[in-house]
Formats: structure tokens, sequence, C-alpha cells
């Protein structure tokens, strides 16, 4: 009987032949990545191993990859005391897959291992964050896990007692118009089958849409995979997974491609045409609160934001750059705008979109999570609307309970900015 | 783990994600020390927006201001409780607030098992939307042998999921205590 891309994975890391939906397994990890959270992965680590005897070490320091991305830099004492935390264990531990606060090789974590080829088909990825989901876009099957259980990863190399889950196939036919792209599909997906949609199910993406799709839409995909609810979002390897992990990761050594069996069971497909998509919104406060960009134009925005592990790679920012270019944001908003990474914004620097930005009156800020969870910069006020290419609209999420957050594509946040309404970017956003 | 918990219900909506149960402004508070830790309890559920807090009627404070402790230990909620991050400071935040159980028809993966891996709370799953059925402030039963939870104040009985294979967690108190169970703490930590 044939295996999902899930399945066929789990079983190989948990030393299978086969595995069908619902068979208890306990997986070997390939890569165990937290960010600042690690401080909560350590103490509860310490606590793994109380009343044992044995020496507190992680099971492979290889293994396990630190990214700092939601609080940076510091902006308490409080944070700086928990990076300071986890700079002194990863040096104990031996841990050198260590991304640190700086501009050569900082920056946020789902974009972090994509660009330093930590992640490769066919293997297990576990995150300390949500959207560890996103991993899925090289055709991986990543899943996001709390501190406990990534403390017991740390010391077993494995995760415990997990269910295999089922998968959804999806089915993607058609050509995006333009302007219109892989954030305005899962959004358009996520309505469709509901925030709980793919809850403990696997996402599996096919389809000619799909297959002429760069990494950097995948990622946006399997991204916000987990907004459906699902486990993992993923999309089978293939030459342009090789492709972006030779020439952006810079891979070298030898690289497995997995796919599905022709013959593998999903317990449903979805189909989407994209021909005719136009630009989503997921309106506050669910992520499944989405609508064609028809029925919210014209909302007052008092913050655009682009950015995230969402969309705030060199593509998104060349897409904004284009619109931004040679004018002016309205005075009735403000923008700011998040590179993905250093990486990201040194490229974006040498192509003079940081420049057009900040010529336009947007504010580039550092590379990191931002605004996106409310906790470090770019809080909004009371009553006020924003507009962002982040991954989540929940109320209070942009720091403030009587605020209103809708999310978009990266054309959409920049023809918005240029008006201080949600515009449609393809009328020039004017 | 009990067979039983009993005690009074606090009635939520659908889609309660991680950043009402706990914003994320109060992820700051170190879990370890004694008095931080309670801060959690104190703004248990605090982003719930008012009108829906403690439904039927709202406007119902999950715990009074300035108090860490609730009196509500059973939370019965509709579809998809947990969804969001991936921030163990939720179930966290709602044990420390003294809740025992949740009872919904689905939780979001990683929310349920941060629950069950850190030993927190019981995620229990009804086989529908019990929301009409509890106001808060009732007494509710929930009975693990029979696998029902009862409304005490009307008597009617609505039945709920078995826990199926995180039980063995469950039983065992949390992930740490079933890896040593399983004796996977001396066989596989290299010495």
């Amino acid at each position: 009987m044939g295996m999902t891309l899930a399945e066929k994975i789990l079983a190989r890391a948990a030393g299978l032949e086969t595995v069908k939906p619902g068979d208890i397994i306990e997986p070997k990890v390939d890569l165990a990545m937290s960010h600042e959270n690690a401080a909560l992965v350590i103490n509860q680590f310490m606590e793994v191993y109380k009343g044992t005897g044995l020496p507190e070490n992680v099971w492979d320091p290889d293994k396990i990859a630190i990214i700092f991305d939601h609080r940076v830099p510091a902006e308490s004492a409080k944070t700086a005391n928990n990076q300071k935390k986890v700079r002194e264990f990863l040096k104990e531990q031996g841990i050198e897959k260590f991304h640190e606060i700086r501009g050569d090789e900082g920056g946020i974590c789902h974009q972090i291992l994509p660009e330093n080829g930590y992640v490769r088909p066919g293997t297990v990825v576990v995150g300390t964050d949500s959207h560890t989901t996103s991993h899925g876009a090289l055709g991986a099957f990543a899943f996001g896990i709390g501190a406990t259980e990534m403390a017991a990863v740390w010391a077993l190399g494995k995760v415990l007692n997990i269910e295999v889950p089922g998968t959804i196939k999806v089915v993607v036919t058609g050509e995006f118009s333009p302007l219109v792209q892989a954030k305005d599909l899962i959004l358009h997906l996520i309505g469709k089958i509901s925030a709980q949609g793919a809850n403990f199910k696997a996402l599996e993406f096919h389809g000619p849409t799909i297959d002429n799709m760069l990494t950097s839409g995948r990622l946006t995909l399997a991204n916000m995979a987990v907004e459906a609810g699902a486990t993992a979002g993923m999309i089978p390897s293939d030459a342009e997974t090789l492709k972006y992990l030779r020439e952006t990761a810079h891979v070298t050594d030898e690289v497995e491609l997995m796919v599905p069996d022709d013959d593998a069971i999903y317990e449903q497909v979805v189909e989407i045409n994209v021909d005719n998509l136009s630009p989503q919104i997921a309106c506050p406060n669910m992520v499944d609160n989405v609508k064609p960009i028809d029925d919210v134009l014209g909302t007052k925005v008092h913050q655009i934001v682009i950015g995230s592990c969402t969309n705030g790679r060199l593509d998104d920012l060349a897409a904004a750059a284009e619109i931004l270019r040679g004018k002016k944001v309205s005075r009735e908003t403000r923008m700011l705008i998040f590179p993905a990474s250093g990486r990201i914004y040194r490229e974006a620097l040498e192509l003079g979109y940081i420049s057009d930005f900040m010529a336009a009156g947007a504010l580039v800020m550092n590379p990191g999570c931002g605004c996106c969870l409310g906790i470090h910069q770019g809080a909004l006020g009371s009553n006020e609307v924003a507009l962002s290419t982040t991954n989540r609209n929940f109320k209070g999420r942009m720091g403030n309970a009587e605020a209103e957050v809708y999310l978009c594509s990266p054309p959409v946040a920049a023809a918005s900015a240029l008006t201080g309404y949600i515009t449609d970017p393809r009328n020039g956003g004017n | 783990m009990q067979n039983k918990i009993l005690g009074r219900v606090y009635v939520l909506g659908e889609d309660i994600d991680t950043d009402q149960i706990i914003p994320a402004a109060h992820l700051v508070y170190s879990l370890e020390d004694p008095d931080e830790r309670k801060k959690y309890g104190e703004y248990a559920l605090s982003g719930v927006p008012a009108a829906l807090a403690g439904l039927p009627n709202g406007n119902m404070p999950f715990i009074e201001k300035g108090k860490s402790h609730s009196e509500f230990s059973i939370i019965i909620a509709a579809k998809n409780f947990g969804c969001g991050s991936s921030r163990e400071h939720a179930p966290a935040a709602l044990e420390i607030a003294g809740v025992k159980a949740v009872i919904t028809p689905s939780y979001a993966r990683i929310f349920y098992r941060n629950a069950v891996d850190g030993g927190f709370l019981i995620p229990a799953e009804s086989e529908k939307s019990l929301v009409d059925y509890f106001k808060t402030g009732d007494q509710a039963e929930l009975d693990f042998i029979n696998k029902n939870v009862t409304n005490t104040r009307t008597g009617e009985s609505f039945s709920v999921k078995e826990l199926g294979q995180v039980s063995q967690i469950i039983e065992a108190g949390g992930i740490f205590e079933y890896a040593r169970i399983s004796g996977m703490l001396q066989e596989n930590t290299h010495a």
C-alpha cells in the first residue's frame, strides 16, 4: 500500500517499513530548532535529568539550531538575561548552529534554516514555534512542539508517542494573475477549509501551480499551513527544491529527493484553481475570516507591515519596491518593513530596495519577528487598524486588544501604503 | 490520574487562541520563580474579549482582579481550543490559575500536546460542543471511567472520547515521567 509524503518520512524516521494514519510512533529527529524560548527548553531539559544521575548533555549538538528572532535586539533586561543564559548553554553544549543578533548571520528562524541549508527533503524537523511547518516547503516533515517536548528531544533525539497524521492533498491548478501570489492562495485555502480544517492532519501540495512556484512562495504556503490547524504542510521535493538548496542555500553534499507514492491514500482532496483568484484578505480576528479584496476595499489602515516568516523574503520586498519606488507612503498611515534575514536585508540593499522604501517614507527595521506578535516593536494604538503580510490576526496580536489586524500579500500591503486604505494593487495603487 | 474531576465551569466560545489564553506581553515572567509564576494565573484568559468571557452572558471575569487563582476549574469551550502559537505558557497559565480540565470538541494539536506533555491539565474531547448545555458557574463532573461529563444543575450527561494514545503520558504525569517509566532515560542517554 502506498504512503503519503508524511507517512514515508515518518516510517523511515521511526525505522518502520510502513506506517498508516493513527499509528503511534517515536521518530528520530534530524533538526531541532528553538528561538529565545530555548531558555524555557533549557529549564525543562535540566528537569529531565533530575534524579537520574546522568550527565546533562544534549543528544547531538549538530542537530540543534538556535536563532534569536522574537525579541531582537532585546527590549528589556529580562529578555537580555534570557538570551545570555541561552548563549552560555550553547557554549557548554558545543551547539554551533547558533545565529546571533548580527547583520551577517541573523534573522527569523524560519528563514535562517532554509537559507543555510539546514533543512533537507525527507527529514524530520521540530521547532518550538508553531510556524515550523514552513520547512515542509523543502519536503521535510516539520512541526511545532512545546518547550517540554523539545527538552525530551534534546535528551533523546526523538519525538515521543506521536500519531501519524492523515494527509489532505491540495491540488492547485491555473496561473496567478499579475500581483496575485502564494499568500493569496494560502489565505484562500484557509478560508475554504477553516482554521481547524486540517487539525492533526498533514497538508500535501500538488499540481502545476505548485510545480511552477519558487521555494520562497512554497515557504509562504507551508508557513501558514498551521493556520488551518495542520501538523505539517508539505511540498514534495523536486528540481526547484534542489535548485534552491544548491543556488540559494549553497548546499554541496548529496541531496536525496523524496516524493509520495503514486498509490498513496489521502483522507481528502481539495482542488483549487487560481486563474481567477483575486487578492485575498484575512479579516479580524481569525485567519480563516478570509474575503476577496473587493469586500474590504477602502478600509482605513493606520499601520502597514511587510515582513515575518511568511512574507519577508527578497521577492516579497521586490514586489513592494516595485510599487513604492518613486512614490510616497500616505501621511494617513505609517509603514514598517522587516526583512526576514540579514542576508535578505543586504541583498535588498544592493538592489536598491531599502533606499526605495526609505525614500518613500517606509521605515526599514532590523531583521526579526518585529511587530508580528506584539511584544517588541510597532504596537498599535486603540481602535487602530493594521494591514500586514504576517500570519496571525488574533485579537491583541499586535500588542493592543482594542486594535485590529488584516492579513494580506506584499503587493496589497504596498499598494495600500500609498493610499492609507486597503487598495487593490492591480489598480496601480490609485 | 484521578478518575473524576468535579468543579465549577467556565464557558467559552470557539477558536480560543493562545493570545487569548495568555497574551504575548505576559510571556516574560519566569515559570520557576514562585512569585512571578503566579502572574500567569493572574493573566490567564485575560485576552478573551469581555463580551465573550464566561458564556452565555459574558462579562464574567475568569479571575478576580489581583488574584492568581480562579474559582473555575473546568473550561468548556466550542471548537478549536488553543489554536495559535506553540507557547507552553498557555496550558501552564491555565494550570496555575487552577484549571484541571478543558472540554471541547476539538483542539489545536500543539496546545493539546503541550497540555499533556507538561502534565498541565487534561484536554478532554466531547462528542459535540457543550457550550449550549452549560452556563458559567455550573458544577460539572467529568468522569473518565464512564467517559462522560454531567451538569449537576440539569442532571444531563454528555459523552467524552477516550483519551487514546496520550493517556500513557497523562497517567505517567508528563512526558519526562513517561520517558523514565519506559526506560528511555537510561537506555538512550549517552553516559
